[in-house]
């Protein structure tokens, strides 16, 4: 946290598809200190030339994974990063990173709660190193997330999710699918509106703890509405990933 | 600009997180979750709730209430410059002896 920031060299250990345009890449850091669920890493790539791009990625995994971080990674079409994250890498490959870095949107369990989250599209990233962070302390924080995206195949995390949802402790996860549903699906098919947040969002109360992450609409859009349900902003933090990622 | 370009605009803005690296680079501390104040407005609240705008030579970040810049960036290859009249004041955590 404390001290300037140094560029380590990170061994690709395992890549898993999570969605078609969505990765994890699991990195073993040589200088590995423990993160802030919420968190993320710059990943610096330099071309033979010396030409340099960096990105930034939100940690996905928990704190309490030590030694490695793994990094979940959409892949944008015209990215200059992330289609060699996600076409060109392979294990064993080493990449340069820098980290953890930020400390504004984190969420610890000694925070408290009630936990009220709220992600479109890759959004869910670092949302899901704060569920993940929670099961791992055995915190029973009461928990909603709201988790919008495309289609079914969009989601990210979809069965650990529902894993998770079924523990019985005390999380509830609650999906809209914005562009296509399974047959039979009950749930939400639309845009997160101002209904929509009241119903996720008030069997928790108003003195919550909110994080809200995803396309740069969709993060003011929802933390907008949960201002309007009389939730005070500094309960709000928001994450906003631009126009990618999303669930429109 | 038309509707059109400030929609695009906004959709591209990010937030004060999405510079938390640079701004440990120029502070050697974590800046992110530190108070500021619009020296135009009066808001007060985290870097990290700052609108970012980053799609350009440099980083512009601006007040979330009133929308004034409130931190300019620009780096060079051998310095960094800052432009910082759009805040009141910046609080840097004292690292621990």
């Amino acid at each position: 946290m404390l001290g300037p920031l140094a560029w380590q060299i990170a061994t690709v250990t395992a890549l898993r598809p999570e969605t078609a345009h969505v990765k994890t890449i699991t990195l073993a850091l040589p200088a590995w200190t423990p993160h802030r669920a919420g968190q993320h890493y710059d990943v610096r790539l330099t071309a033979p030339d010396g030409y340099q791009a960096q990105r930034s990625y939100s940690v996905a995994s928990a704190p309490e994974q030590t030694g490695a971080i793994d990094l979940t990674i959409e892949r944008l079409e015209e990215g200059e990063v992330s289609p060699y994250l996600h076409d060109v890498l392979v294990v064993g490959d080493q990449l340069e990173v820098r980290g953890p870095i930020g400390g504004y949107f984190v969420w610890e369990a000694g925070l408290g709660g009630p936990l009220l989250l709220i992600a479109g599209g890759s959004g869910v990233v670092p949302l899901m190193a704060m569920l993940r962070h929670r099961v791992a302390v055995a915190s029973h924080v009461p928990t909603r997330l709201l988790y919008s995206s495309r289609t079914p195949e969009d989601v990210i995390y979809r069965a650990e999710l529902e894993q998770l949802a079924a523990t019985g402790t005390g999380l509830d996860v609650i999906h809209t699918l914005t562009r296509a549903q399974p047959a039979g699906w009950t749930g939400y098919a639309r845009r997160i509106d101002a209904p929509m947040l009241r119903e996720v969002a008030m069997p928790l109360g108003t003195a919550v703890q909110a994080f809200i992450c995803g396309p740069t609409l969709l993060v003011e859009a929802a933390a907008s509405g949960l201002v309007q349900l009389g939730i005070a902003p500094e309960r709000i933090r928001t994450e906003r990933f631009g126009p990618t990622g999303g669930p429109s | 600009m038309d509707n059109g370009e400030r929609d695009m605009a906004r959709a591209f803005r990010l937030d004060g997180n999405a510079v938390a690296g640079l701004l440990q680079d120029i502070f050697a501390v974590e800046m992110t979750a530190s108070p500021t104040v619009c020296a135009h407005c009066g808001r007060a609240g985290a870097v990290g709730t700052l609108l970012a705008f980053t799609q350009a030579p440099g980083v512009v970040l601006r007040c979330p209430a009133c929308e004034h810049v409130v931190l300019r960036i620009v780096e060079t290859p051998d310095a960094i410059y800052m432009d910082a009249r759009g805040t009141l004041y910046l609080r840097l955590e004292r690292r621990p002896a």
